[in-house]
């Protein structure tokens, strides 16, 4: 676990606005027989920062990849900055090119430098000359605080490094929304700092984001609602010094005992 | 974590603090320097002599070792001896095979020499190499595989500026040029002819454009890519037909007059660049989400790996003319090449799709999510790195693919083994070296050129990995 950041310094300058982002309504998705997501209800507002937890195989990561189409939802209705997601590739790729995603595991491009890495999508989605996306790509690498990185290869970087190159990678495409899939959970503790930090002045700066992750300290410090999901549904959600002081299901709290018991 | 130390254990016993490095030493002598790499590769597996078992195993790899270096050696010794100490190289007389005659025999060199005859070949050069392509045209050939060589030469050495551009010119233009030299160009082709099959491939396009936008319903919209694909098939190979029709004023010459390397290298090359994209081609289709492309794909790709290349091309040569409607007329070469070209697509794209599949669900995904469209996503982020996986693989198949070309001699078109096999046959040149000394000489070639290939692939392969750093 990362250290806990105190409350007291949270949330200057972060504000929600009213305008829907992403608006999902009984969204239901099967894996075969199994029924991996139950009848989700989420209303996503511009500048919202979302932290969705829950035991493993509850669905979370399923949820936020329904969000840009890495999975297909069954049944149900999911509608991203006004679009609906169905099976038009047009929708899709509209969708993606304003919502960024963080993986586990990076997925950063092996043969292509760092800087080849984050001008990939602006050059060939965008349509942006190369000089412009590479003075773009300097300027996020520089956000992430590894700009002299920019001509290695990620296989030479550490994890944390290439995690933060891999924010960096989608900010490039200046997303309206951040995806983040437990960003964290692949680094050694002592990377994992740096790459909360990274997302902490990111939402400072009012991005709207949606983060699996299990990190509580960065729930409390970041987060303006903490969603519980379990079984492929959402048991609970709350502000964050609600959710962890006073959980109101039996499940979260057996969850939270678990997690922060230890 | 490590486990703190309980309470009554002595701490006296367990702390340590270290005040000063450990000294930096450098390596003993068996790790370093010409003495270590001997006694690593050579001395270390025979001289172990601390027990009984092990003094018998390290006296058996030394004996071992002496012998495979005398047998070695030997062979080694044999083959100079045989091409070159005791060869004979010229024939000043022009005795023609007299001169490879042992005096037994009726000719003038020792009783029992036996060794090559080189002027056998130097005799047969031009056929071995040309056929029996006119000799007065042999610059066309010439001229071909040297801007060739120049091109191939061009997009292998790096640091030489235009690559893609030459290379881009190597795969368009080189061709139908090549193409016009080595037949001369001026076929009878009818302008209505190839306007024809230019409104159809312009047609199959349109379809393609209509389909992929969804005006035509869901089943054209799936199969929009195989229609544009076709489409710009059709097109090129009408263009291309198209100037071949042009009369250049160079004098045609019958594909049943070439013969020897020409045709080895004419049918390897052809294969190996279209093998290629075709390969990469029917790999994505067969993993492809469409079902119709998928099982097209696989159709295709496990007839074609089913049956062995002989029967492709006696298929080629003598059955489908049977099919062809009367009057209707494929050059005997183009339908070998066209199924050599087919079958080592089918390896080709097994070779790829092994490659595809080591390429991590990630990949795909960081790739999507960064809304990279399909096509974009294959050629800048998942090809790069499953060719270079399969780089041993492609140029596996290469290689094979190279000497597969002597089975074309099979349906009577002579390559560089059967012309020279056929040059064995000249009763002029007959002696007991003849066929030995050509079959060597045909060896070499064939070595030359698959050990290139071979050193390029390593070089690539360390090229990539190294730049690369995985």
């Amino acid at each position: 676990m990362a250290k806990q950041p105190s409350s007291a310094t949270k949330k200057t300058g972060m504000s929600v606005g009213d305008e829907v982002m992403i608006s999902m309504e009984n969204v239901n998705k099967w894996y075969g027989n199994f029924h991996v997501l139950r009848d989700i209800n989420l209303t996503v507002n511009k500048g919202e920062r979302i932290v969705i937890c829950g035991p493993s195989g509850s669905g979370k990561s399923t949820l936020i990849r329904c969000l840009n189409r890495l999975e297909e939802h069954q049944a149900g209705n999911i509608t991203v900055q006004g679009i609906t997601l169905n099976n038009d590739l047009k929708n899709i790729d509209e969708i993606r090119r304003d919502v960024g995603m963080v993986f586990q595991h990076f997925n950063l491009f092996p043969h292509l430098t760092i800087l080849e890495n984050c001008t990939l999508a602006p050059i060939w989605v965008r349509k942006m000359p190369k000089a412009e996306a590479e003075k773009i790509a300097m300027q996020y690498l520089e956000r992430v605080k590894i700009p002299e990185q920019a001509h290695k290869y990620p296989g030479q970087l550490s994890g944390g490094q290439q995690q933060r190159v891999a924010i960096a990678r989608s900010l490039c495409m200046e997303p309206k929304l951040m995806l983040f899939d437990e960003p964290t959970s692949a680094l050694d503790p002592e990377m994992i700092k740096e790459v909360l930090d990274t997302m902490v002045s990111l939402a400072e700066d009012g991005m709207s984001m949606i983060c699996v992750t299990h990190e509580m300290g960065f729930a409390r410090k970041v987060a303006n609602r903490v969603i519980f999901m379990d079984e492929g549904q959402i048991v609970e959600q709350n502000e964050p010094e609600a959710f962890f002081n006073n959980p109101q299901s039996d499940r979260t709290k057996l969850f939270l005992s678990q997690i922060l018991d230890h | 974590m490590a486990k703190k130390p309980t309470k009554s254990a002595k701490l006296s016993d367990v702390a340590f603090v270290r005040n000063e490095d450990a000294p930096l030493l450098p390596p003993p002598a068996s790790q370093a320097g010409i003495t270590g790499w001997l006694w690593q590769n050579i001395f270390a597996s025979m001289s172990d002599f601390t027990s009984i078992g092990a003094s018998i195993r390290s006296l058996l790899v030394a004996g071992l070792s002496v012998f495979l270096l005398y047998f070695g050696g030997l062979q080694i010794y044999t083959l100079i001896d045989f091409a070159f100490v005791s060869a004979v190289f010229s024939d000043p007389e022009t005795l023609k095979r007299e001169v490879c005659w042992t005096e037994q025999q009726g000719g003038s060199l020792p009783n029992g020499w036996h060794a090559a005859c080189w002027p056998f070949v130097v005799a047969k050069q031009k056929f071995i190499m040309y056929g029996a392509y006119p000799a007065e045209d042999l610059w066309r050939v010439n001229l071909t595989v040297i801007m060739g060589l120049v091109g191939l030469g061009w997009v292998l050495v790096e640091k030489l500026p235009y690559r893609p551009q030459v290379g881009a010119l190597m795969l368009t233009a080189y061709p139908v040029i090549a193409f016009i030299l080595l037949t001369g160009g001026n076929s009878d082709t009818s302008s209505i002819n190839i306007a024809t099959w230019l409104v159809i491939g312009l047609g199959l396009i349109s379809i393609a454009r209509l389909g992929s936008r969804g005006y035509l319903g869901s089943f054209f919209n799936e199969v929009a890519s195989i229609f544009s694909i076709i489409g710009w098939v059709v097109i090129s190979f009408t263009v291309v037909r198209g100037v071949a029709a042009i009369d250049f004023g160079l004098t045609s010459v019958d594909t049943r007059d070439w013969g020897g390397l020409l045709i080895t290298l004419v049918v390897a090359v052809t294969g190996i660049v279209a093998s290629l994209p075709l390969g990469i081609i029917l790999a994505l289709g067969r993993r492809s989400q469409m079902p119709i492309a998928r099982i097209l794909s696989t159709v295709f790709i496990e007839f074609w790996r089913g049956v062995p290349l002989i029967t492709v091309l006696f298929m080629a040569s003598v059955m489908l003319p049977l099919f062809l409607p009367e009057g209707v007329n494929f050059d005997n070469l183009l339908r070998a090449l066209i199924g050599v070209m087919l079958f080592s697509a089918a390896y080709m794209a097994e070779v790829v799709r092994g490659g595809l599949q080591a390429i991590d669900k990630g990949q795909y995904e960081g790739a999507q999510a960064m809304g990279l469209s399909y096509w974009q996503s294959m050629r800048l982020v998942i090809l790069p790195q499953a060719l270079t996986h399969v780089i041993p693989g492609i140029v596996n198949t290469f290689i094979g693919l190279f000497k597969d070309t002597t089975l074309v001699s099979i349906v009577g078109i002579f390559d560089l083994l059967g012309g020279g096999q056929s040059a064995i046959a000249d009763a002029a040149w007959s002696s007991p070296v003849q066929a030995i000394t050509m079959y060597v000489y045909i060896a070499f070639i064939f070595f030359v050129f698959c050990f290139a290939m071979s050193r390029y692939s390593m070089y690539m392969e360390r090229k990539l990995s190294t730049s690369r750093k995985h």
